[in-house]
């Protein structure tokens, strides 16, 4: 038995350069691996596979027709479902904006309770300001507004949102984001994620989405104070659940924005274009400056204006799917005017109001103004009609909100707090 | 056949007669093996024979038992368990005989062979008897048949694990060696032999070192042994200590101070073998502290919960002064000397470590060392306190030692252009080295290196690489420190105006006559390599004008021909160098849009250089330039369909070279490149691969660390291909299906736990991989059927508890894709399945982000496949 060598390495750094190219190249292989792997994860065929067997979703869905897509790519309607920013990006002008002006998921407004408010709805504040999609992808995001016009485009912390040095994002990452725009801290409060780092959510539930979005948004870095180089912030607003104290917090609670009303979303709702009962908004005077509508001028007109859509056979409708008629407009003014159907135009909600019979409309005394300014690109929805009305004339006050709350129905799942005294 | 003749024959120093008496052994092996054995350890055993022939005899008798290659040793144990059992009991009974012969070299033999015997038989409860019988009658034997015996069982505790020796023949093992250590024992070779048996049954005595008193007496016995007038016993007795430090280190509070003054005058007045075990014990204390505490700040408490009783923090006051003056006692030349250590290096190297353990503690008491001996006139003062420095610059915080680097930075730089001694100035180059390595860089607030010295630390660094080679590869390894320092400065580099310049000189290098002593070639290669790596955008012009000049190079080693094997060898390390090199640069190059167009010019040529190296066919050069041609196939893409048809051969050379499984495994890697470049281009090629996997999956033979790769494999080219792979589907579903049974159980030491979750990381890489290459096409259906399995085989190693970060991550993304390919299919199964839900939850509350993520992806796709 010999002793035994205790050499140690003397002057010599621990490791090998050929030993670091072998294991810088395993890493690299690794990193591709798992870029390989994501993209496959992300691409949007697979949401689409699943989609187009899920048949309630081709039905729930109005068809959109965008000229540019060529008949192949045609063949399936969810397609055109599924933000496909690629896709869209290739959109120029009118097309672009009508595209994604039909993406955001639309509230109804509040004009009555649901059932449940405690147990299957998240209530917020709605930041004031202007809704838009903001979209990060290649190296650059851009942010739309309601009508598809483009309100900023800049580089975010947002994956694939600014150009980075190592060229890392990969092509099949973006974001969708559902946002308002709040001007006065030029800020973009978040309310609502539709794909993030190239998952698609809208197929998730509310509760999902909320989660998601609060713990993804904070680690993207984008909620980080602006620099020189990402003016602009973003920001998650507090959500609650819509038991009492949620709706006092959401209707008292100071925030560091604006509000304009509050919005209520059912948990269990997937992201859907265009109006949703299952996401609503309600306001008065304490938590929106703007609970009547305003004019052109920013004043209150002294009667309810309203937008509707002209129609083939006369009818005004609503942009509710399916439309609300609201009536007939006389073929005497089609021809002066010379308006063609399609056409949004302007009406005053006159003393006659409007009738209900068995909580349907039966009548509206409308008075014709003119054609609607061209920004517009939907009429007005029935709810936001109905919500005008009723604000004007007997208004849902936040009390009824609590009392709805607290009503027997809502109530007889709330434990109660009897202490055991046996 | 007259065995004493052939064998002395064997070792005749003519080559035809030896050949035939190895010819003639080898036949008599085959024919009859029990009696061939037996033949020799009867000339082992028989004193009339001569010493060389029965010394041969037991070096056959023990090369038939035990071989380096693990494959054939399995057959040598398989082939003597099933040997003849009356031939067993003679052969045993002759080698234990033998132990008692007169002759040294025999008896030495013997013990060798019946430790090997005693290997094989004692895990199978065979030769139960053997322990008894050697310590039976120890005392009364005759010293030289105690001194055998004594060895022998420290042989056999070398061949032996612990858990196959009952703990009463532990305690009669250690009594006698203990009792052969004791001053009652005269003889000077039985003290020996026993304390090197010693030093062999430590790791049996586990419960012994539990005993209070039985702890006191092992330790006294070896103290005293340090003192033994016989340096070979002294030097058996620390390298006893040193191991007790590792093995039992939480036992040694009560000896420490006691063992600090027998080390401490070993040290300054032992002979240098003793001296250096005696050191050797500190770094060893340091080793066992530096582990613990580097537990104590990690997120766990390992498994282990052994305390640091902060010996060295204790001992410094009086231990590092001891070891400041070893520093002095350097030897001339040692720098040139490859093989060199001594008292000197030994004592440096522990400073180091003690510099590990305590941190800023130690910098009061070694600076006053520096601050007197720095401008001696002897170079030995000088050099001990630039050694001094450079060891304690790993482990004080860089508030305690920046300000003494700024001090210390203008006068090493002058030091290593002007100080007449070679010694110091190699050893100012590699302290220069050290300063950079871990003081500069982004993690240190205060940089070090400035814009007013930035320029006069280059031009010392550059002038040096002009000196004696081993100052030179010193001073390359300080620039490499110095660019890596660098590596995450932003666009701009405060090396760029300095690149041309330094490229240059470290080229002019690669050219010395010298290059290839002190290993300066490679150092002035990985150096340039570095400097590539961590260079910016501004450079990237400069970094591609590389390229013609490394191909050039290149070219040139392909010139020669018929070289002799003393040539091919230098060539074959210089075309490793240069294929390292322009791998570096390629990855470098096709790491950004820009510059990996204008890299592109060079593709047919570079590869065209590959196949060429690979015509010359040596190991290492094999590896470097298949390490190259995976990132030349990720910079090219698609296009490198191209160059397949003529590198498809040496692709598949590499999966078959089991014996170099570094070159197999970077081949497998290489794979999965031009998979992930290629895609559905690589269908072609398929069928060589997969077979070729799929053989080298059930071989025995090859490493087993290659295998992991290979499963992720198997998905690079599902993912690539996607239905496709239908083909093969089947064959590889099975293999992974019997490796995930394999490796869902997990029951070994940690190094085996870390290579199951390499296996099953390997096998879920696989899984992904092919799940997502069939989402969305027809025959997704085709997977259907291995989901149970899959989800059975995802909820064992759940249940199992010890898969690491990266399995989790990879399973629970396994679980995604399942759900995302198979939608409504998979919905049932995984509502079913025992555990999924709660593993999908752990994961969505892990603290590893992409474990998180991977998990939120699965969610995603689960909920989605359940809705549908």
């Amino acid at each position: 038995m010999a002793p035994h060598d205790l050499r140690r390495p003397f002057k010599r750094a621990a490791i090998s350069d050929q030993q670091k190219r072998r294991e810088l190249s395993l890493l690299r292989q690794a990193q591709n691996r798992r870029d390989a792997q994501q993209q496959a994860r992300c691409l949007a065929s697979s949401i689409l596979s699943l989609q187009s067997s899920a048949p309630e979703s081709e039905t729930e869905q109005p068809s959109i027709d965008i000229e540019t897509v060529s008949e192949t790519e045609h063949e399936s309607e969810a397609l055109s479902k599924d933000l496909d920013v690629g896709r869209a990006s290739k959109l120029r002008g009118p097309e672009v904006r009508k595209w994604f002006a039909r993406q955001l998921m639309l509230p109804e407004w509040m004009i009555d309770v649901p059932d449940r408010l405690s147990q299957d709805w998240y209530v917020f504040a709605r930041p004031a300001g202007k809704r838009c999609f903001v979209v990060s992808s290649n190296g650059t995001t851009v942010s739309r507004q309601r009508n598809g016009s483009i309100l900023h485009h800049f580089p975010s912390a947002l994956p694939a949102g600014s150009k980075t040095r190592d060229g890392s994002g990969s092509a099949q990452s973006y974001c969708i984001l559902d946002c308002i725009f709040h001007e006065s801290d030029q800020t973009y409060y978040v309310i609502d994620m539709v794909c993030w780092n190239g998952y698609p959510l809208y197929d998730c539930t509310a509760e999902f989405r909320f989660y998601w979005l609060n713990s993804k948004l904070e680690e993207s870095g984008a909620c980080n104070a602006p620099s020189h180089h990402l003016k602009f912030r973003f920001s998650t607003v507090p959500v609650y659940n819509c038991d009492q104290s949620g709706l006092y917090a959401a209707y008292t609670g100071v925030v560091p924005y604006v509000k304009d009303g509050l919005l209520f979303y059912n948990k269990h709702a997937h992201y859907q274009t265009g109006n949703t009962p299952l996401v609503l908004v309600w306001k008065d005077e304490n938590c929106s400056q703007y609970v009547i509508d305003t004019d052109g001028k920013g004043e209150i007109p002294s009667q309810q204006q309203v937008v509707l859509e002209l129609q083939d056979d006369r009818k005004l409708v609503t942009s509710d799917d399916p439309p609300v008629s609201f009536g007939c407009l006389d073929g005497d003014i089609i021809e002066k005017s010379g308006l063609q159907s399609g056409i949004l135009l302007r009406f005053a909600i006159g003393d006659g109001g409007l009738s209900f019979v068995d909580g349907k409309l039966e009548k509206a005394d409308l008075i014709y103004l003119g054609k609607s300014n061209r920004a517009r690109a939907f009429a007005d929805s029935y709810s936001k009609v109905i919500f005008q009305f009723m604000v004007r004339n007997s208004p849902l006050k936040v009390d009824d909100l609590l009392a709805s709350i607290n009503s027997p129905d809502d109530q007889e799942k709330t434990p109660s707090d009897i202490e055991m005294a046996g | 056949m007259e065995v004493t003749q052939v064998l002395l024959n064997a070792q005749s120093i003519d080559g035809a007669v030896r050949k035939n008496a190895e010819e003639s052994l080898k036949q008599f092996q085959e024919q009859n093996l029990p009696g061939f054995l037996l033949v020799l350890s009867g000339e082992l055993v028989n004193e009339e024979k001569p010493v060389e022939t029965r010394k041969l005899a037991g070096l056959i008798l023990k090369n038939a038992l035990d071989a380096k290659d693990q494959q054939r040793k399995v057959e040598l144990v398989q082939r003597w368990l099933l040997l003849d059992g009356n031939a067993k009991s003679q052969i045993k009974a002759g080698l234990l005989k033998t132990l008692t012969s007169p002759v040294s070299d025999a008896r030495s033999t013997a013990s060798q062979v019946i430790a090997k015997v005693a290997g094989i038989e004692l895990p199978h409860k065979q030769w139960p008897e053997l322990i008894g019988s050697l310590l039976s009658n120890v005392h009364q034997l005759p010293a030289h048949a105690k001194q055998a015996t004594l060895e022998t069982l420290g042989y056999l505790c070398e061949e032996v694990s612990p858990d196959v020796v009952d703990q009463d023949q532990v305690n009669k093992i250690l009594t006698a060696v203990v009792q052969g250590m004791s001053s009652s024992e005269v003889n000077i070779d039985v003290r020996l032999a026993a304390t090197r048996a010693l030093y062999n049954a430590l790791g049996f005595a586990q419960a012994n070192f539990s005993n209070d008193m039985e702890r006191d007496y092992l330790m006294r016995v070896v103290c005293e042994a340090t003192q033994s007038p016989d340096v070979r016993i002294r030097q058996a007795a620390f390298e006893c200590l040193v191991s007790i430090s590792s093995t039992y280190y939480e036992k040694l509070a009560p000896y420490i101070q006691d063992i600090f003054n027998i080390t401490a005058k070993a040290v300054r007045e032992d002979e240098e073998p003793v001296a250096l075990q005696a050191v050797e014990f500190w770094s060893s204390i340091c080793d066992e502290e530096i582990d613990i505490l580097e537990e104590y700040g990690g997120d766990f408490t390992g498994d282990s919960n052994i305390p640091c009783f902060y010996f060295i923090k204790q001992a410094i006051p009086a231990l590092v002064p001891m070891l400041l003056e070893t520093l002095l006692k350097q030897e001339e030349d040692q720098d040139q000397d490859e093989g060199a250590w001594n008292i000197a290096m030994a004592g440096g190297t522990c400073l180091g470590l003690v510099a590990r353990t305590v941190g800023d503690d130690i910098v009061p008491l070694v600076v006053p060392f520096i601050e007197e001996n720095i401008t001696k006139p002897d170079w030995r003062q000088r050099e001990a306190a630039t050694y001094a420095f450079g060891s304690i610059l790993e482990g004080p915080s860089p508030e305690k030692l920046i300000p003494l680097v700024n001090v210390a930075l203008t006068f090493m730089l002058t030091a290593l252009t002007k100080d007449p001694n070679s010694h110091v100035k190699d050893t100012t180059a590699w302290t220069l080295g050290r300063i950079f390595e871990f003081l500069h860089g982004s993690a240190v607030d205060t940089p070090i290196i400035t814009q007013a010295n930035c320029q006069q630390i280059i031009t010392v660094l550059l002038q040096s690489m002009k000196d004696t080679p081993n100052v030179a590869e010193k001073a390359c390894g300080a620039l490499y420190f110095l660019a890596q320092g660098y590596e995450e400065v932003g666009p701009s580099s405060p090396l760029t105006p300095f690149f041309q310049e330094i490229v240059q000189s470290l080229l002019t290098v690669t050219h010395r006559e010298d290059a290839r002593e002190s290993r300066l070639r490679t150092a002035a290669y990985e150096t340039l390599n570095e400097v590539v790596r961590c260079s910016t955008e501004e450079t990237a012009p400069l970094v591609l004008q590389l390229v013609p000049v490394i191909t050039m190079e290149l070219h040139n080693t392909l010139e020669g021909q018929k070289l002799s094997s003393d040539e091919k060898e230098k060539q074959s390390e210089l075309q490793g160098l240069l294929c390292g090199c322009l791998q570096v640069i390629i990855q470098k190059l096709g790491s950004s849009e820009s510059t990996k167009y204008a890299f592109m010019q060079y593709a047919d040529q570079i590869m065209g250089l590959f196949l060429k190296v690979f015509a010359c066919r040596s190991a290492t050069v094999h590896e470097e330039a298949m390490l190259a041609i995976g990132a030349l196939a990720y910079a090219t893409g698609p296009d490198f369909a191209k160059y397949m048809p003529e590198f498809y051969k040496y692709l598949e050379m590499g999966l078959q070279n089991f014996e170099e499984y570094q070159v197999c495994a970077v081949t497998v890697g290489v794979v999965g490149d031009i998979c992930r470049a290629l895609e559905e281009k690589i269908v072609p090629y398929c069928d060589g691969i997969m077979t070729q996997l799929l053989k080298n999956l059930s071989s025995n033979q090859l490493h087993r660390s290659v295998k992991p790769p290979m499963f992720s494999c198997f998905g690079d080219i599902a993912l690539a291909v996607g239905e496709y792979f239908e083909k093969y589907l089947m064959w590889a579903m099975s293999a992974l299906q019997s490796a995930a049974e394999l490796s869902t159980h997990t029951a070994g030491d940690d190094e085996l736990i870390e290579y199951i979750n390499t296996l099953r990381n390997g096998i879920l890489e696989a899984y992904s991989g092919i799940f997502q290459g069939f989402k969305n096409s027809p025959k997704t259906q085709l997977l259907i059927p291995y989901a149970p399995h899959i989800l059975q085989f995802l909820d064992g190693i759940y249940m199992e508890k010890d898969m690491d970060d990266v399995v989790m991550k990879t399973a629970i993304g396994v679980l995604g894709d399942l759900a995302d390919t198979l939608g409504s299919h998979a919905a049932s199964l995984i509502q079913q399945s025992v555990s999924s839900k709660d593993f999908l939850n752990e994961c969505l509350s892990s603290e590893d982000l992409m474990i998180k993520e991977s998990a939120e992806w699965a969610k995603l796709a689960i909920t989605r496949a359940i809705s549908v």
